[in-house]
Order: structure tokens, then C-alpha cells, then sequence
């Protein structure tokens, strides 16, 4: 598998590591029910089979943290962007 | 006899010498292992897998399920090899396997003794025989009977590699269909890539003979062998094989380098593995002969109808004379034509049709070869075969043959086009199955798509190859392809001769016969994935490419289904054995990940010291010296020594992470569970980081340079995580954070020096104007300035061992040369350099945790830190650690531990429980996580996670560690044996 990293270019998978769901967002550490939210945060995940939209983390490369949307069923590419200006 | 006079791809100046079982004969360059022992009239090739039948050559290719040989002696030794794709060297030794006491004469297969507990679903049944009897019995008898060849027991000598290509377009196989394929592809500019797991393009052409635009058809493949070779952007790899397609267009490849060499050349690999990135790719991998289930099916001398043809037209040799042709289709008539051509007597062809195609009978009349039509075999003799029993019409015939050459029909070698989970087609016109949904980029050329005939196969390759280039933008042209014959497909579905006599044969390879079938059929296992498995259908090195399609029409004969219906299993990678030698590549014993030698290394390694592993790091364990008796010994003197001077330590793998901008203060605060925006300038402060789910993480110090400059050191083992973390938080979770880091650890060399006199010790090499006194640089700051001379450095005054002590930081190219100055600087205190078990030793000693506590299940509160972390702020981690479970005081908790009686040893790793309860789950209280012999205090001393710990200072219980058998009295203390207080820091 490859992946096109916006900054790198197109490059071999095992330069990244994946964490995993992009979806979830840190919730409020303030708000009342942040316990029940931080639960849901750290462990709850979808498994979804089709289109995910997933954080990768080019660590050989520019060490940026990309949205990378991924099929799951066939590892199709099918978009990449940083990280940080897909969720701001 | 068995080698014509002319004739063939062989070359007969150059004459070859090779063993086979310890016998001497002599083949040519051209051949294979196969076809030379052919020549030499070798028959007899090997065992079979379980029941350690007599085998002989199947076919000629990689999809061979008998002929599998030991190749080489000694620690080259390689099992398992196909006889049939083995190329001939001069002095090549193989030797048959699977057999005792000899090849011959098997003892196994002479009792047969075995064969009635090797049927179908052995593997289960036997798991439900008497566990008593399984180990000394069961195993030791089914393991020597069902087995292949003996592994080198040395370790391989040889190198392998992995390289990386990328191409425009990839054509997977050199036939006719592949090589028009490059060529089309090639024309237009297309970068091409040629692949074929042959030594010699051609695909069958080599062993067919036919003609191309009216002339021999060799002689397209040397034009076309020759038009590549000019081509610039084209690169033909012969001897390799595509074994995978994985996501993204890379496709997996092995490059047989040296193998068909006694030793690989010089400087050269045996084996190259490759990824093989291609933006299109066409697979013209052609088609394979499909056998005939029917008894006595497997005896040496029964072959596939294009193996026969193989060996007569490209290799110039017959293993025994006559032949008799059985199939069920046209394409075999033309391979018993070709080999009476080259010179094999055939003396029949029985066909099952009752009415073969008029053509094929006048052909056959031609040639004055009889016809036994709507004939069926029904029976095979002879160790070696001898004669064949057709049964045709009512009546039964014993032919006199050596060579039985049988053809189902072809089947479609499509494995690559399923590794993405596309199932194959079933199409009865071909009577076999064809490509179904492809690969994204591949697409299928010639008999690999059900395409047979030369014309078909040329022309498809040519509009294959430049749909693949005109898709990339190129401009490629398909036209005019070369002319050949376009003999339409005749075939009749047949599989299994059912009224036959003798054990008939399925899978070659595994031993499943038509009567294993049956069984799975009767006990329920009728679904293919269920009945491969049941019965090992389809397994190993030959992934079922003879049996699969045999297998399951007639499964869906006894279930009455049709074919399309039963289905077929799904082919996974790789396509062909790949040795795992060759996966692995260089990375192989010391070189299986890289090494990390510090700064210091070659001076540590003058000084005598034992190094150890800590991740990729070496460092230094001890500097034993002459007279000590032992590790222990010399650990001590290093403690001893330090606490009484000063000792010298190379802490350079710590990680390092340099972090600036306006908002770093506020950015250590949310990662860090206490405060860092309030740390002065010129301080250094230890902290604490969490996971996310409220377990500890990683802990270091972490030093402000600057107003909007921090340094933060961790642990060697968590550097690049920790880094990878900090990212994590700042451009996923914080993007609004003006802040900017970079990984310093390989640019800074650091070395600790500590105990009493290590101020003396630094004031040598410190340069003016930096104050190092204990006012100038008290406990906990940071001094830039320089040392040396003027080298740069940075000198953070923190401990780990608990006594007075400094790191020392300059670039790393400086390290050696500063540990150099150190120690001369610190000869008149007898300086001492130790290492990582003295270091181990002290930071015991003092109470700090390490990554034995730091392990990922521990908590600030379970450490004793508890107190450390701000409630003034949020902090990662913060609110899952207030969970009720996290607050729970029976929670195992850091405290120390002595042993009652002072010359007993600690484990780390005994568990604790209270005196008098019995050593079972419920009542562990927790574990020992590190101990050391403390040569200040003269016993052993330890760490621990116990419950309720704290509450339980001055309390005995039991250290119980069944595994190394001990269990003693120990008891509960503060941590922090030696000066609890930290006086000696701050001196
Ligand atoms: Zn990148």
C-alpha cells in the first residue's frame, strides 16, 4: 500500500504509522460528563467496512500527521491532507 | 534412447555432470534437473507426501506436485526444490527425499501400515484419539510418515536481497501473449518491466512447434527477444517470479540470481525479493494441463499430455517408449503430434468422446496413429508404469506403455488475478475456470484468460499491452500482430474415471484421493474452503494447481450441484514457495535491525567494556577489570566508587526533543501532569506524562533555555514515541499552539558524572566565564556555555543516582573527546567509569522508577507520585486517571523491599503474599518489579508494587517465586534507601 502524503508525495505505507479512527475529538475536560466522554474517546471505535477517514503519521518522512480516507475493504486512497487543517 | 539424436533447446557442446541419490549422469546446458534425469531415463523421482508412493515427473513446469528433490549438500542443503524448474549446473547434486531406507524401496509404503489413518480429516480425527497416547505414540508415527524434505540444519551462507523497481507497465510472463505485450507497450515509450519465472522467454512456444508468419516460431521469439533488449526503458527479468499483488499496484517478485549456479558469483545475491511498483500491469502467466482422476493415476510414467510434449520438442528426451495419450480434448492430440514429431512412438490416443472433431481423427490418420475413441483408462501396472487397461465400448485392452500422457483440459494459471479476493468464472465452454474481477490495474492477456490458440494469445497480448500504455498516455498501437494458427478450443468436461481400479488420485502433492473426496462429502464438508481443509486439498508448494478444479467438479458431482455453483477456493500469495531466507533479506542475525553505537562506544570499548542491548542502542553494561570474579563484583566497585568520588556514565540515548515558540510553557502544562510555564529560565524540573487513559507514560527532565525555549529529555526506550506524541497533540489536538519541536537526540552527545568530587571534576574542563559552583549552578539548573576549550555545551545539574551530579552536553561529534577530558580531568579522584548495572544499582538504591515500573499498567498514585500531578489544570490523561478503579487503595503500590534475613537473594518477579495464606491468584498482593545487590548498604534491596504498600511499612510478608523456587520473608520499607532526604544533591 501506498500512501500520497500531500507534503512527500506518494510513498510506501511503511513509512507511516496509522492510529486509527479520525472521527473521534477530544471532548471538554471541563464539561460535566467529560468522564463518560473521555471514555468514549479512548475506547469506543467504529469498524466501519468502506470509506474511514483515518489518522497516519509520516514518521519517516515530514512527521506530519495526515487524514487519510481509506477504504477498507480494498485500501483504495481515495484523499489525503494534513492533519491539522482537516479538523481546524 | 531416452535423449534424441537432434533436436531441442539444449545445448550438446556443452555437456553437464550432475548426482541424483549419489548416481552420476551427464545432461546440457538447457536443461533442467527434470528433463536431464528424463534423458538419463531416470523414472523414479521420489515419495509421495503420505502414503510414500513411487513418484515420477507430473509435469514441466512450477505447477510439478511430485518431483520435488533436495537440491545441494551441507548448509545449501534446500528441500522441497521442483526438480522441474531447476536449471542444470555442472556438479549439481540432488538427492530424493522422503523415503527409507532408500528411494527404491520404502519401508512405509511397503506395510502401507499407515495409510488408513492418513484418510481425509486425519488431522482432525486424531486430535480425538486418547490424549495419553498423543505425544509418544500419534505424533512421532504420523510426523516420520507424512512428511517432505530435511532443512539444512547449518546456517545459510549465502546472501539474499530486496530491491524496489518501478515501471509503467508490468507484463507477468514472456509467451507468446507477454512478450507481445512489452513489445506494444515498449514501442510507444513506455517504461516496461518483463517478468518470467523461465530462464528463457517463450512460454510454450518452446516446447510447441508452430509457426509464426510462416516461419518457425522461435524465430519470433529471437526477433522479439531482441527488440527488448534494444529498448531503453524496457528490462527483461528472466528467472524471477511474481508471487503477489498487494494494494496500490506493487506486485511481490523473487529473482532466482544465482540458483542456477553451484554458488552464487561473487558479490552477488542467491535470491533478490523485490516490490515491483507498476501503474498497469497484464498477467500472460498461460495455462497449465489438468489431470485425469482415475486408478493408479500416479504411477511414474503417468504425466500431463503437455509435459510429454515438453520434454520431447524443447529438451529432446522421453523417459521410455511407447506413449499412450488419455484427455479429453484437441490441444492434447496436438502435443502426442509434436511429440511423435520429435520422435516419441505413440501407441494410441483414447479419447472419451465418442466422436472426436473429424479434423483430429484425419490428422491422427495422417500420422498413423491409432484412435481408441469414447475409451476410457481404467487401470495402470508396473512399479514403473508398463501398460495401461482401456476399457472402450464394452471392452477392456492392455496396452504395453511407458509413458501414459493424460489431459482434462487446461486450466487458466489465474492465481495472481484472485489475490485481491476476485473469485474465478467457471466457463463450460473450456471445461475450465477463467479470471473474474481483476485487480485494479491488472488485466489478463492469452491462456491465462481461457484465450488458447497462438493467433488468440498474440493478438491479445498486442491490445492488452496498449490498452495498458494508451491508459497512461501514451499512444501504443496493437496492430498488426503476427499470424499464426487459431485452432478453435475442442474439449469434453471430464474428470474422473469412476469405474477404475486402484487408489485414484486428486492432488498429487497431498495424497487426496477420490475416495477422501467422497468422505468429506458424506461427513458434511462440502463447501470447497471446508473440504480443502478437511482433506489438504490443495495445499502446499503446488497450491493445488493440478487438483483444485478436479477436486471440486466432483464434489459437485456427489452433491449434485453445478460447477459455477460449487465454486472455487480463493488463491492467496505466494503464487510459488518463496524461502524465507529470501523475505528476510539482510536483515539476518546481527544485522536483523540496526545497531546504535553512542557517542562514546569506541572509547567505552577501549576501556574494556561489556555492552548491552537497549533498543537499538549498545551501551555500556560494566568495565570489568582483571582479577574481578564476576559481573557482581564489578558492579559494586563502580557504585562504591561512585559514591565515594565520582563515576562517568554516556547518557546520550536519553531522547531529546528541542521545543520553541511563545506557547510551549502552556503546551508542557496539557502534557505533563505538573507545571513547566512557571519553571524559571535556567531550571530544569522532572515530570511525568500519561497516556491518555490515565497510565503513565513516559518520564524525564525537562529544561528552560529560554523564554520560548524548553529542552525535554526521555526515556532511551520511549524516545521516538514520546516524539511521535508531542506531534500528535500539537497538530491534531492543539493546532493553535504556536509552537515548533525537533528530535535533537542524535545531534547532542551527554555524559553524566556524579558523586562528591564531580564538581571538581567539571570545574577542569569548564571554560570561563561559566560559574559552577554550587551558587552559579545550584541542583536543578541549566549553564550554556562552554567546556574544553571552547566546545559548546550545555550542563544540566540533575541526578539519577542520588549523589551530586551533572550531564554534559555537547555536539555529538565532540562526545568522545569530552568523556577523554573527563576522565583525565578526573584521574586525580580516581574517576570511574560504570555503566548501565551500576546505574541500575543506584537509581534502586535512591527509589527512582524505571521502565520496569514505567510499564504501562501503573498509575502516578501506584508510584508513589501522586502528588506531583496539578490540580490547577487539565492535563492529557487527567480525566480517565480520576477513575474510581485508579483510586482503589488496594491497588498495588511503589514501595521497597529488604529481605528479612540479610543474605538472602531478591527476584524481581516473585510475587508477594501475606504469611500464611496459600499461593494461589486471590491472594497475590503484587510483584516485585527490580532489585539489585546494594553494595552501600550490604544486602539485597528491592522494588515493588504492593497493596496498600504504603500502609505497610515495617511489615513482613513473603517474596514467593515458584519459578526460580523461592520463597522467603521480606520486609516493607520507604523507597529510597540511601539518603532519603537528597542532602547530597543539593551540596
Ligand atoms: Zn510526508
Amino acid at each position: 500500500m501506498r500512501i500520497p502524503c500531500p507534503y512527500c508525495g506518494l510513498r510506501d505505507a511503511h513509512e507511516f504509522s496509522y492510529l486509527g479512527d479520525a472521527a473521534p475529538q477530544r471532548p471538554d475536560p471541563a464539561a460535566p460528563d467529560a468522564a463518560d466522554a473521555f471514555h468514549d474517546y479512548v475506547y469506543l471505535r467504529d469498524n466501519p467496512a468502506g470509506p474511514m477517514r483515518e489518522l497516519w503519521y509520516h514518521g519517516a518522512g515530514c512527521r506530519r500527521w495526515l487524514v487519510v480516507d481509506r477504504d477498507t475493504r480494498t485500501h483504495a486512497i481515495l484523499g489525503t491532507a494534513f492533519a491539522t487543517e482537516a479538523r481546524s | 534412447m531416452t535423449r534424441f539424436v537432434d533436436g531441442g533447446l539444449i545445448d550438446r557442446t556443452r555437456p553437464l555432470a550432475f548426482t541424483f541419490d549419489g548416481q552420476a549422469y551427464r545432461g546440457f546446458a538447457g536443461d533442467t534437473l527434470a528433463s536431464a534425469l528424463t534423458a538419463n531415463g531416470v523414472r523414479l523421482i521420489g515419495r509421495s507426501f503420505k502414503y510414500h508412493r513411487p513418484r515420477g515427473l507430473f509435469s514441466a513446469g512450477s505447477d510439478e506436485p511430485n518431483a520435488l528433490v533436495e537440491l545441494r549438500t551441507g548448509a545449501r542443503r534446500e528441500p522441497n526444490t521442483r526438480a522441474t524448474t531447476v536449471e542444470l549446473y555442472d556438479g549439481l547434486d540432488a538427492a530424493s527425499q522422503n523415503r527409507w531406507p532408500s528411494l527404491d524401496f520404502d519401508l512405509q509404503a511397503a506395510g502401507g501400515l499407515f495409510a488408513p489413518l492418513l484418510g481425509a480429516g486425519f488431522y482432525y480425527k486424531t486430535f480425538m484419539w486418547p490424549a495419553a497416547l498423543w505425544e509418544k505414540l500419534y505424533e512421532p508415527v504420523i510426523r516420520r510418515a507424512a512428511g517432505l524434505g530435511r532443512a539444512a540444519e547449518a546456517p545459510d551462507p549465502d546472501a539474499y536481497e530486496k530491491a524496489y523497481a518501478f515501471c509503467d507497465v508490468l507484463v507477468i510472463g514472456g509467451g507468446a501473449a507477454g512478450l507481445m505485450a512489452a513489445l506494444t507497450a515498449g514501442r510507444s515509450g513506455a517504461r516496461v518491466i518483463l517478468v518470467d519465472e523461465d530462464f528463457r522467454l517463450g512460454g510454450r512456444i518452446l516446447s510447441e512447434r508452430e509457426e509464426i508468419d510462416d516461419a518457425p516460431s522461435l524465430q519470433f521469439v529471437a526477433r522479439a527477444e531482441a527488440e527488448l533488449a534494444a529498448m531503453p526503458e524496457v528490462r527483461v527479468m528472466r528467472r524471477t517470479t511474481v508471487f503477489g499483488v498487494y494494494d496500490g499496484g506493487t506486485y511481490g517478485a523473487l529473482e532466482r540470481v544465482g540458483d542456477h549456479l553451484p554458488v552464487p558469483a561473487p558479490f552477488t545475491p542467491r535470491q533478490r525479493y523485490w516490490k515491483i511498483v507498476a501503474r498497469r500491469a497484464v498477467l500472460c502467466a498461460g495455462a497449465g494441463d489438468r489431470p485425469i482422476v482415475f486408478g493408479g493415476n500416479d504411477r511414474p510414467g503417468v504425466m500431463s499430455a503437455q509435459a510429454l510434449r515438453s520434454y520431447a520438442v524443447r529438451y529432446a528426451a522421453a523417459a521410455g517408449s511407447p506413449a499412450v495419450v488419455f484427455a479429453n480434448n484437441g490441444y492434447a492430440w496436438s502435443a502426442a503430434f509434436d511429440a511423435a514429431a520429435a520422435g516419441v512412438p505413440i501407441a494410441a490416443i483414447v479419447d472419451v468422446r465418442a466422436e472426436p472433431p473429424p479434423v483430429q481423427m484425419e490428422r491422427a490418420n495422417r500420422r498413423g496413429i491409432r484412435v481408441i475413441a469414447g475409451g476410457e483408462v481404467i487401470a495402470t501396472s508396473g512399479k514403473l508404469l508398463s501398460s495401461v487397461t482401456v476399457r472402450a465400448r464394452g471392452r477392456t485392452e492392455t496396452i504395453a506403455a511407458q509413458i501414459l500422457a493424460v489431459s482434462g483440459g487446461s486450466s487458466p494459471t489465474l492465481a495472481l488475478t484472485s489475490h485481491f479476493g476476485g473469485k474465478p468464472v467457471y466457463r463450460a465452454d473450456i471445461a475450465g475456470f477463467v479470471p473474474g474481477v481483476l485487480p485494479p490495474g491488472l488485466s489478463v492477456a492469452g491462456a491465462a484468460a481461457g484465450e488458447y490458440s497462438l493467433a488468440r494469445c498474440l493478438a491479445a497480448g498486442a491490445a492488452r499491452g496498449a490498452e495498458a500504455a494508451n491508459d497512461l498516455g501514451f499512444t501504443a498501437r496493437a496492430t498488426p500482430v503476427p499470424q499464426a494458427q487459431d485452432k478453435p478450443i475442442t474439449v469434453s468436461p471430464f474428470w474422473h474415471v469412476a469405474q477404475s481400479r486402484g487408489l485414484a488420485f486428486v492432488d498429487l502433492q497431498n495424497d487426496v484421493t477420490a475416495k477422501d473426496i467422497a468422505i468429506a462429502h458424506q461427513e458434511g464438508f462440502r463447501a470447497v474452503e471446508l473440504l480443502k481443509r478437511y482433506t489438504t486439498l490443495g495445499m502446499a508448494t503446488d497450491q493445488g494447481r493440478t487438483s483444485n478444479v478436479n477436486g471440486l467438479a466432483m464434489m459437485a458431482a456427489l452433491t449434485g450441484q453445478d460447477i459455477e455453483t460449487t465454486g472455487t477456493t480463493l488463491f492467496r500469495p505466494p503464487f510459488t514457495p518463496v524461502a524465507i531466507g529470501a523475505i528476510a533479506g539482510h536483515h539476518r542475525e546481527k544485522d536483523f535491525r540496526a545497531t546504535r553505537p553512542t557517542p562514546t562506544h569506541a572509547w567505552a570499548r577501549a576501556q574494556g567494556a561489556t555492552f548491552v542491548e537497549a533498543g537499538l542502542w549498545l551501551r555500556a553494561q560494566y568495565f570489568p577489570r582483571a582479577g574481578e570474579a564476576d559481573w557482581l563484583e564489578t558492579v559494586k566497585r563502580e557504585v562504591t566508587a561512585t559514591r565515594a568520588s565520582v563515576g562517568l556514565i554516556d547518557v546520550s540515548t536519553f531522547g531529546k526533543i528541542d521545543l520553541q515558540g511563545p506557547d510551549v510553557g502552556r503546551f508542557l502544562d496539557r502534557v505533563y501532569i505538573n507545571t513547566f510555564s512557571t519553571l524559571a529560565v535556567g531550571k530544569v524540573r522532572y515530570g511525568v506524562m500519561l497516556r491518555e487513559d490515565g497510565m503513565v507514560m513516559d518520564d524525564g527532565t525537562t529544561a528552560r533555555l529560554a523564554d520560548t525555549h524548553y529542552l525535554m529529555t526521555t526515556t532511551t526506550a520511549n524516545a521516538a514515541k514520546v516524539y511521535q506524541h508531542l506531534e500528535f497533540c500539537l497538530q491534531v489536538l492543539w493546532p493553535d499552539l504556536d509552537v515548533q519541536i525537533a528530535s535533537v537526540s542524535e545531534q547532542w552527545a551527554q555524559v553524566s558524572i556524579a558523586g562528591p568530587r564531580a564538581r571538581d571534576v567539571l570545574a577542569r574542563i569548564a571554560d570561563a566565564p561559566l560559574d559552577v559552583s554550587n551558587a552559579g549552578l545550584p541542583y536543578m539548573g541549566v549553564a550554556q556555555g562552554s567546556v574544553m576549550g571552547g566546545i559548546a555545551a550545555r550542563i544540566f545539574r540533575v541526578s539519577f543516582s542520588g549523589e551530586l551530579g551533572y550531564e554534559i552536553a555537547v555536539p555529538a561529534r565532540h562526545g568522545a573527546p569530552l568523556a577523554r577530558a573527563l576522565m583525565e580531568a578526573g584521574a586525580p579522584f580516581d574517576i570511574t567509569p560504570y555503566g548501565t548495572e551500576a546505574l541500575g544499582v543506584m537509581r534502586i538504591e535512591k527509589g527512582h522508577v524505571s521502565g520496569n515500573e514505567l510499564n504501562g499498567q501503573t498509575s502516578v498514585a501506584d508510584l508513589g507520585l501522586g502528588r506531583m500531578a496539578s490540580t490547577k489544570k487539565d492535563h492529557i490523561g487527567r480525566v480517565l486517571s480520576e477513575r474510581p478503579a485508579f483510586r482503589d487503595p488496594d491497588r498495588p503500590t511503589l514501595v521497597g523491599f529488604k529481605p528479612v534475613d540479610p543474605k538472602d537473594r531478591l527476584r524481581a518477579g516473585a510475587h508477594f503474599l501475606r504469611h500464611g495464606r496459600s499461593a494461589v491468584l486471590a491472594n497475590d498482593e503484587g510483584y516485585m518489579t527490580s532489585v539489585a545487590f546494594s553494595p552501600t548498604l550490604g544486602h539485597w534491596i528491592g522494588l515493588g508494587l504492593l497493596a496498600r504498600g504504603p500502609e505497610r511499612i515495617g511489615e513482613t510478608v513473603r517474596a514467593y517465586d515458584p519459578v526460580r523456587g523461592a520463597d522467603i520473608p521480606v520486609e516493607i520499607c520507604r523507597p529510597g534507601f540511601v539518603d532519603p532526604e537528597g542532602e547530597r544533591l543539593r551540596v
